[in-house]
């Protein structure tokens, strides 16, 4: 890793080599960050595969949804004073919503259409979020979490966390600073599985056969009888309710939220978990998006002599090469199964 | 789109149903003359003097989107293939003259040059080493739209390996202005206007007049079809990306001349607009990306009056909305034609 690293930047003395950081390799810290971002953005890339997998539908705003849920929620819990626990199924709500309204006129049209469709959407909730300041708050979009009269976005979220603390993981000797991520860890990956689980189970089921028989040819399967479109919709909205899930875990991850967090290449990243791991399979998407994270916060801890704008590119032209080769010499994925690859013409 | 060319005639056609029947048949005319009320208020509302300025800001942003929307059509009417990584074309034609420009320090001219040329090369060599061996194995959309996506990270974060995320600006003088009438154009912008003018007047003579433009129009009706009759359809493919590469390029060069400035992600911000330019020409045909290059320019311009000028990208993003979903096909001209 660190000499492929080192090599094709070209510009690394050899004693230099060595001495790159790789001790973060063996703390808790580490794997737990990357433990989170890989759970929340499985949750993220569990409604992609849902979308492109089963239903052969390409999605190209499930960062559009992911901010629409974690601003939604932010809004209802700091502006409107709504409590935590009813604003998150708000604003699933409200995302779900925005998908119907998304897909019911852009649904019709065909593949690549639909995803240049998408994407126009999601920078439209962007761009939105970016400039009304009335509504979200700070600069550029950034919203503050805080309520005039003290109420903390996160404050219901940090008394779930200190009690989790306390109760689960001091008596097994994990306390200290460097295990303060594992409350976080451990439900946004309880939220993946049970994600995971369900998604897998209804695939099985009558309704998911539909939703591949659409995948395969939606004449033929309009032809029996069943209404693709809405099979399409319903798809659709459930990927757009996973989008919103991980958007708080990113709130409550992140502490704060810019509507950076939300640009379309977070969506195309999902992607690369989602083709890294496997299309049609949901376990691929929970190994996949293990795998990218470990590597991309792995360069980044890894600490190479490069400023820092220039250590983000390096991380993302391995993202695009990622996807390159892949598409060229494995399209189907690691774990996923080359028979249900279809999004042909 | 197909079930709306079903026209309801009779006496049961109510008034609705003959504006659709009407719009389907003449949407050009229909769009242009919306168009025209939204300018007409907007020119009522606040004068002439600033709606013609706006109007000139307009054609300066239209002319580059012109020049990178053809290249995006062409290589999708010819090749099927939706280009994500085009508007990182246009990084990679702006940084390659920023370097000659700055850098190197070569005479602009100079270096716009080598950002087409090279800009050029590189197309062709992703048409060597990608597209072509995906077409032979026959590969689906999805794998086509990530690669292209693949390909858009390498060249945005190579570009920024090597020349850093921050502004960069061309060696050239992009402050002096020229006053015409009480409007106010840069001298720069002035230039790229004149240079994106002749090279969009070139192209388009030699889509229709020579006969590598014809085969290339052969080829976007029907591939196969245009193959069989013996053209040699590798040259033409290769050409296209020559064409498609270049004009990015150029685009590229012609952004940073006009705006002053630029960074690894103007190129993708600017993706929208032109897909949004190209669906409204109609996706493959040239002459419609052309005038849907200076409808968004006008548009987003023009939206500057009414609203804050943040928000102009998010006007050509509703344009591309609102035409997707009313007429897939686009305004100027019907599918499938170049």
């Amino acid at each position: 890793m660190n000499s492929a690293a080192a090599s094709l930047i070209g510009v690394l003395p050899d004693n230099l080599l060595l001495g790159i950081e790789t001790d973060f390799l063996t703390q808790w810290q580490f794997w737990i960050s990357v433990g989170i971002l890989a759970g929340i953005y499985g949750i993220f890339t569990l409604g992609l595969q849902l979308n492109v997998g089963y239903t052969g539908i390409l999605n190209f705003g499930q960062a559009g949804f992911q901010a629409l849920g974690a601003y939604a929620a932010v809004i209802f819990v700091v502006e409107l004073g709504i409590n935590f626990y009813i604003a998150l199924p708000l604003s699933i709500i409200v995302t779900i919503i925005a998908g119907i309204l998304i897909g019911l006129p852009s649904l019709r049209l065909r593949a690549d259409y639909f995803a240049i469709a998408t994407i126009a959407f999601s920078e439209v909730i962007r761009i939105t979020i970016q400039n009304a300041r009335d509504l979200t708050g700070g600069n550029q979009g950034t919203i503050s979490l805080e309520l005039d009269n003290g109420i903390f976005f996160n404050e219901s979220w940090l008394k779930v966390s200190s009690w989790m603390s306390e109760n689960l993981f001091d008596p097994i000797g994990l306390s200290g600073s460097e295990y303060l991520g594992l409350p976080l860890l451990v439900v946004v990956w309880g939220f993946l599985a049970l994600g995971a689980f369900v998604l897998s189970r209804l695939v099985r089921s009558p309704w998911g056969r539909v939703l591949r028989a659409v995948r395969e040819d939606e004449d033929a399967a309009r032809a029996l009888g069943k209404n693709a479109f809405s099979y399409k919709l319903q798809s659709l909205a459930i990927a757009a309710s996973l989008g919103a899930v991980s958007g708080w875990f990113l709130v409550l991850q992140q502490g704060s939220v810019s509507q950076e967090a939300f640009e379309p290449i977070w969506t195309f990243i999902g992607y690369a978990v989602l083709v890294l791991g496997g299309l049609a399979s949901f376990s691929g998407v929970l190994f996949g998006s293990f795998i990218f994270w470990a590597v991309y916060e792995g360069m980044r801890a890894m600490d190479l002599p490069l400023t820092s704008d220039k250590d983000a590119a390096l991380r993302f032209v391995l993202v695009g090469v990622i996807l390159i080769a892949l598409m060229a010499l494995r399209p189907q994925g690691v774990l996923g199964k080359k028979e249900e690859m279809v999004l042909g013409e | 789109m197909e079930a709306s060319s079903v026209s309801p005639e009779g006496p049961g056609a109510t008034g609705i149903q003959r504006f659709r029947e009407y719009a389907n048949a003449n949407p050009a005319q229909v769009f242009l003359t919306v168009m025209g009320v939204i300018a007409f208020a907007l020119l009522i509302g606040y004068g002439l003097h600033d709606f013609a300025q706006r109007s000139v800001n307009g054609i300066v942003t239209g002319s580059y989107f012109a020049l990178g929307a053809i290249g995006l059509t062409l290589v999708y009417g010819i090749l099927r293939l939706t280009n994500f990584a085009h508007g990182d074309m246009l990084t990679l034609g702006a940084y390659i003259a920023l370097f000659f420009n700055v850098t190197v320090g070569v005479p602009f001219i100079v270096a716009m040059v080598a950002g087409i040329l090279l800009t050029a090369a590189f197309g062709v060599l992703t048409e060597l080493t990608l597209w072509k061996p995906m077409r032979k194995r026959k590969a689906g959309t999805l794998q086509l739209v990530l690669m292209t996506i693949g390909l858009a990270f390498v060249i945005r974060n190579m570009v920024q390996l090597f020349a850093g995320a921050g502004q960069q600006r061309l060696d050239i003088n992009t402050t002096d202005t020229i006053q015409f009438l009480d409007l106010t154009i840069g001298r720069t912008q002035l230039i790229v206007v004149i240079i994106a003018l002749v090279v969009l007047s070139a192209v388009a003579w030699m889509l229709r007049h020579t006969s590598i433009g014809r085969q290339m129009r052969a080829l976007a009706d029907n591939f196969d079809l245009a193959e069989t009759t013996g053209i040699d359809t590798n040259r033409i493919v290769i050409f296209t990306w020559i064409l498609s590469a270049g004009l990015a390029g150029l685009a590229g060069v012609l952004v940073v001349a006009s705006i002053g400035s630029l960074n690894p992600n103007t190129g993708f911000t600017l993706l929208l607009p032109l897909f949004a330019a190209v669906v409204l020409g109609g996706i493959g045909n040239a002459y419609g990306a052309l005038a849907g290059a200076m409808v968004i320019g006008l548009a987003q311009e023009w939206s500057t009056l009414p609203f804050e000028p943040q928000w102009k990208t998010a006007v050509s993003f509703l344009v591309l909305i609102i035409v997707l979903i009313f007429r897939p096909q686009g305004i100027f001209g019907t599918e499938r034609t170049l």
